[in-house]
């Protein structure tokens, strides 16, 4: 509410940007009073960290390592970035993994790669852009529920990839392609550099801009972000279009990285960044959500298989343990964020 | 986010923007490229080439989801197209286990000759494998076997415990010869849960025993390029310094392939496994880590259509002194290396 009643007051927007912090409810970010939330959260992944420099100091906190934890976690970073847009509208997004794999099909297809790398970028960009506008549309105007119309795009999407690519691999032929997006730049890759980028703009869209108001108000409360003058279909349908964006960004991620496009890529994408997001702290309910908090998610996703694989553990035990920190990190949030509320409301 | 009065003019611009991206992305959906013709094909010989009786094969497989079933299906059309005495009636492909069970009920109404089935599951099609040769029809079963040799007149399949057994004596001569002593092997393994990979790595896991090796790093893919590349990835960041790597699926190779050029890693040799026509290429070409690669090759479905022919026409396999087919045919997992790629670049197949 606090959230509708600043943006009726706000005026004209762009106006707004430096104004006084957040309150804990507005979502993450510089709140002077630090979020017990996400210092939970960053004591897990720091844990997680010693583990790993524990168990192989030779090998954890190494330049290679780092950069190839930061280098897994950029592609499904840069799509619960958007997951988290979404579920703070307290909407739900099943089709990222079937639209990074149509937008990484799409941007591979010999007659893609024979515009060059920068048409295969835009292309990808679109392509995620307009299966994000889609879900948006259904969801905002033809008033399907999030979960159908995204379930409807998850099934459509990868068959609509498997259908341009005829279920094989597109290998990338186009080196300018691969040299850029594999390169370095002041010794961080550039998927790095992209990822950090990604989420610079996010937070700065989530946190300082009318329009960040404005998703944390139709997800708090849609009626009331309504009658405050919001046009808020308009707004759920820009939100999932970010979130395909996103995933069209992610696409040329996973590209970069294996060199290939294919019908299989993204796959459980879903669940993998709703998880992220969840455990990030960001409400399925919506009206609440941070993106530091999913940023930590990710990476703690991202260094758990990182660690079991430098001590050469099975992927079964790390799907246990996978399961075990999502259930941790929601019960430690849940217990402590009880604790501050009372406290705040009291 | 404000309101403009001219709000037609701004919803036309969008959506004629919109109907142009539209249009340059459609365009961008085509995928022709001048395909190598060189289809896995058996020639037939002596007696068995000469044209015979008529015989209509059907051929139920499960969707071509991914390069090596597209090349299944691939092989078993061209294979067929080589026999004028061959009609092949193909149903199409579905993972869902009631549909082919329905679709290979058709294919025993319509009263083929013979039935080529690839089932998505083994275990839940060997009852229509059954009605089918209750029904008098033969059933040539495909790699994923039945449950019980009455729902099959023969089985063609591949090895994957000889995969395995084969690409582990491989890497342990290879680094014989090279003369390392005490060296770090590495396994890409596909996904962890199907029998097949275990299959494999145990193979893997024997063969270097008895060569007193054993394996260092193992991690776990998912069959994809981009789980190849992610797994790989942190495998190189486990392991400093690697002498070989056994990847046992060429699909999830290109990744593979990546994530090594990814981090400038040079130091030792890869194998793959199945034999697809990339890593054919690079084994040819000799300029990356990619020394060899164990077939599971599909061919062997352009061989289970020229077995079913042979079934129809009641002819046996020319050189033994069997008068019937076999009832078991295991392909061979070779190994192909530089030296005898060339012999092999007609069964690659594209992942």
């Amino acid at each position: 509410m606090s959230e509708v009643a600043r943006e009726v007051s706000g005026g004209a927007p762009g106006s707004d940007t430096g104004r006084e912090p957040e309150p804990p409810t507005g979502g993450g970010g510089w709140s002077f009073r630090p979020d017990l939330r996400l210092i939970i959260l960053l004591g897990v992944l720091v844990g997680l960290c010693l583990v790993g420099h524990f168990t192989r100091p030779d090998a954890f906190f190494t330049e290679g390592n780092l950069s190839t934890v930061l280098r897994l976690a950029a592609a499904i970073g840069v799509v619960s970035i958007g997951m988290t847009f979404v579920i703070i509208t307290a909407g739900i997004d099943l089709s990222v993994g079937s639209i990074v794999a149509l937008s990484s099909v799409w941007m591979t297809t010999v007659a893609t790669q024979s515009y060059g790398p920068a048409v295969m970028v835009l292309c990808a960009l679109l392509v995620g852009l307009g299966c994000g506008l889609v879900n948006g549309m259904l969801i905002a105007y033809g008033k399907v529920v999030p979960f159908i119309a995204t379930l409807a795009m998850m099934a459509s999407a990868r068959g609509l990839a498997e259908r341009i690519s005829g279920r094989q691999t597109q290998v990338v032929r186009d080196t300018g392609f691969l040299d850029f997006f594999q390169a370095t730049m002041f010794g961080i890759p550039v998927l790095v550099w992209m990822f950090a980028a990604v989420f610079a703009v996010g937070w700065v869209l989530l946190n300082r801009t009318t329009f960040g108001r404005r998703t944390f108000a139709v997800g708090g409360n849609a009626e009331a972000a309504r009658l405050a003058g919001i046009n808020v279909k308009r707004h759920i349908a820009l939100v999932y279009g970010i979130a395909g964006l996103c995933c069209g960004i992610a696409a040329v991620m996973v590209v970069a990285r294996a060199s290939s496009g294919a019908a299989s890529n993204g796959l459980l994408y879903e669940l993998d960044a709703i998880a992220a997001v969840v455990i990030g702290g960001t409400l399925l309910s919506g009206g609440r959500g941070t993106l530091v908090g999913t940023l930590i998610g990710v990476l703690i996703f991202t260094v758990l298989g990182n660690v079991f694989t430098l001590n050469n553990l099975d992927t079964d035990i790390q799907n246990i343990a996978k399961g075990a920190i999502i259930v941790l990190a929601v019960l430690l949030q849940y217990r402590s964020s009880r604790g501050h509320q009372s406290q705040s409301s009291g | 986010m404000t309101r403009v009065p001219a709000h037609g003019r701004r919803s036309f611009l969008m959506a004629g923007g919109a109907v142009a991206a539209g249009v340059v992305l459609a365009g961008c959906t085509s995928n022709t490229e001048p395909e190598a013709d060189n289809d896995a094909v058996a020639a037939g010989q002596g007696d068995n080439a000469e044209p015979g009786k008529e015989v209509t094969v059907g051929f139920s497989a499960p969707a071509a989801d991914h390069g090596w079933m597209a090349a299944m299906t691939k092989n078993a059309q061209a294979q067929a197209e080589q026999f004028s005495d061959v009609t092949f009636e193909a149903t199409e492909g579905s993972n869902d286990v009631n549909q082919q069970i329905a679709q290979v009920e058709t294919l025993i109404n319509q009263k083929v000759d013979v039935l080529v089935i690839l089932p998505f599951d083994g275990k839940a099609l060997t009852q229509v494998g059954r009605r089918a040769m209750d029904a008098g029809i033969p059933v040539v079963n495909v790699d994923r076997v039945f449950d019980t040799p009455l729902a099959y007149r023969t089985w063609i399949g591949g090895d994957n415990y000889r995969m395995g057994v084969n690409a582990g004596d491989y890497i342990a001569a290879e680094l014989q010869r090279r003369n390392v002593g005490n060296p770090v092997i590495g396994e890409v393994a596909g996904i962890d849960s199907l029998p097949l990979t275990r299959e494999r790595s145990n193979g893997f896991r024997d063969a270097l025993q008895r060569h007193g090796l054993e394996v260092r790093h193992r991690v776990a893919a998912q069959f994809t390029p981009e789980t190849g590349e992610q797994q790989t990835a942190n495998l190189l960041q486990a392991a400093s310094k690697l002498d070989a790597l056994w990847n046992h699926d060429d699909d999830q190779g290109i990744g593979v392939v990546s994530a090594i050029e990814n981090a400038n890693r040079d130091e030792f040799f890869m194998v793959g496994g199945a034999g697809s026509r990339d890593m054919m290429d690079r084994i040819k070409a000799g300029n990356s880590v990619v020394e060899a690669t164990v077939l599971y090759s599909p061919s062997m479905c352009s061989s289970a259509i020229a077995l079913a022919r042979l079934l129809g026409q009641a002819k046996g396999l020319g050189d033994l002194a069997e008068h019937e087919i076999p009832a078991n045919v295991t392909t061979y997992s070779a190994v192909v290396t530089a030296d005898n790629v060339d012999e092999y670049l007609d069964i690659a197949f594209d992942s």
